[in-house]
């Protein structure tokens, strides 16, 4: 093999296990060091040297004990340094032996799970969860996170740093929570799951590479919790939602990019695979007996989907799943879907009384949703010119060119 | 580990209460201590003195600067704080509930820092 060929070779071999096994590794060390940034910097350190040693010495025949032993060290190195200057001695020992009685195991521990409850602990701020998430189970870095999110790399990282400040200092652990309290924090690892997947979704043609990625992120962690925990049935509700997002997200878009709205897209567009696996996990979740949020948003998208195949109107069921999304979240987001599902059973007049009004919620007035809402059932009983304004102000929130053209197009059509 | 449990209160509330009251609200930090110590998780603990006899001293320009009252003038002050040795911050968070402050008030949870040595 020339040198060049090594090269290539290891630093495929390098990658395949930084896909595979990144998370795997970080929350190996990090669950024996407290300390996330170190681990990060030990792994990356060992990503180095591999990419040095293997084209050299050849590939090892276990790559990933390999890279584990010397982020282990350096690990250990690092520590050392930093807390020179402490009492830290004894707890110094504590980790070491941590790591080294582990590593003598045949097969590295799966602890990502414990650390995404750690990453979506109560103590951390909400805000925040998403994108450490995505950074120590994934490796992505905080110039890809902070583009999806819409802030700059410097914020994003100094947020992340903090974050993993707070877990090292606070000693948040890493494990997964007993029985009684597993519910409510496994809703927050799911959440933050989610705003990952949303922030992939704010760029729903998938022009914007990095949030499109986000999205593939986003559902590899749901299937992730899917496997460690699979009976729980908010996971596979959440699972579930995001495949018919994800089934429909090409007939969203016509050839020209051009918008189209759920009841003008043409099924046979829809990914039945997806939809397939979607169903099957809504009917695991329901024989566990315990509702919950995801598993309601799921159960919506498929009503949608089925009235959609089959024309069959089916507004009375898909009205009681929001009910009961309601009661569980009180959001005027799930009132305001509540009410354009009215109007399809009962009229835009019926539908315009259940809507939510500004004075419920402030934020109401820059929810572009809210104002498109509005205008769809203002124009269908009739009050053009009212209906205009609201398309005026939904159109100024949008920022999506497809999704401002549909609107334009929708307000055009009144008359005056 | 070891964390700090600060308890904030409002200071006027307990004068409020009737005198059954107050005696039942003593006896629940007391029986808080004793949970405490049969779990062998107390390290230390202190009751402050109202913050009206707080005093605050601050150098400016070489000067001492004395004011009378505490530094943050908030409803809730800081009233007291135990010490308390567990092996991660949920044990820390779930003793914090436990605490009568957390009712009546808001208990602080904060880890203890090393204190550099020199070398």
């Amino acid at each position: 093999m020339t040198p060049l060929e090594g090269d290539a070779q290891a630093r495929s071999v390098a990658d395949a296990v930084a896909r595979r096994s990144y998370g795997k590794l970080v929350a190996f060390l990090a669950a024996r060091t407290q300390d996330v940034a170190a681990a990060e910097d030990a792994l990356s350190e060992a990503f180095a040297s591999a990419l040095a040693d293997w084209p050299r010495s050849g590939c090892p025949s276990n790559p990933e004990a390999w890279l584990l032993t010397v982020a282990r060290r350096k690990a250990i190195d690092m520590h050392r340094a930093r807390h020179r200057h402490e009492i830290a001695a004894e707890e110094l020992q504590v980790m070491v032996e941590g790591l080294e009685a582990a590593a003598t195991a045949s097969e590295i521990p799966d602890e990502r799970l414990a650390m995404m409850f750690a990453c979506a602990h109560p103590a951390i701020d909400a805000a925040i969860r998403a994108p450490l998430m995505l950074q120590v189970v994934l490796g992505l870095d905080a110039k890809t996170i902070a583009s999806a999110f819409l802030t700059s790399p410097a914020t994003m990282g100094k947020r992340l740093v903090r974050a993993k400040d707070k877990i090292r200092q606070a000693r948040i652990p890493f494990s997964v929570p007993e029985r009684e309290e597993l519910a409510d924090r496994l809703e927050a690892v799911l959440d933050a799951i989610y705003a990952a997947f949303s922030e992939g979704w704010t760029c729903p043609g998938g022009t914007d590479v990095a949030r499109r990625d986000l999205t593939e992120e986003a559902m590899f962690l749901a299937m992730l919790v899917t496997e460690l925990l699979p009976q729980e049935p908010e996971a596979l509700g959440l699972l579930a939602l995001m495949l018919h997002a994800e089934a429909r997200r090409g007939a969203r878009r016509q050839e020209q990019g051009k918008y189209v709205p759920l009841a003008e897209q043409d099924p046979a567009l829809w990914d039945a695979g997806m939809i397939d696996r979607a169903e099957t996990l809504i009917e695991r979740a329901s024989t566990r007996g315990v509702i919950g949020r995801y598993q309601l948003e799921a159960a919506l998208q498929s009503a949608h989907v089925a009235r959609c195949r089959t024309g069959r109107a089916n507004w009375a069921e898909v009205v009681q799943l929001y009910d009961a999304l309601f009661a569980f979240s009180g959001s005027p987001v799930v009132a305001i879907n509540r009410a354009l599902a009215i109007a399809e059973m009962h009229g835009a007049e019926a539908a315009l009384a259940v809507m939510p009004e500004l004075s419920d919620d402030a934020r109401l007035a820059e929810y572009q949703p809210y104002w498109a809402a509005r205008a769809e059932l203002l124009a269908r009983n009739g009050a053009h010119e009212e209906a205009r304004r609201a398309y005026e102000i939904a159109i100024g929130l949008e920022g999506d060119a497809a999704v401002r053209s549909f609107l334009q197009q929708r307000q055009s059509i009144l008359t005056t | 580990m070891e964390y700090v449990l600060l308890n904030y209160v409002n200071e006027g509330a307990f004068a409020a209460l009737t005198k059954e009251q107050q005696e039942q609200g003593v006896a629940a930090y007391v029986s808080y201590m004793e949970a405490l110590t049969k779990a062998g998780v107390l390290k230390g603990k202190n009751r402050l003195e109202r913050s009206s006899s707080a005093t605050t001293v601050r150098m400016t320009n070489g000067k001492a600067q004395v004011l009378d009252g505490p530094y943050a003038d908030s409803k809730e002050q800081l009233g007291g704080l135990f010490v308390i040795d567990v092996p991660d911050l949920d044990a820390a968070i779930s003793w914090a509930a436990r605490c009568p402050a957390a009712t009546h008030g808001v208990v602080e949870v904060r880890p203890l820092g090393n204190i550099p040595v020199a070398v």
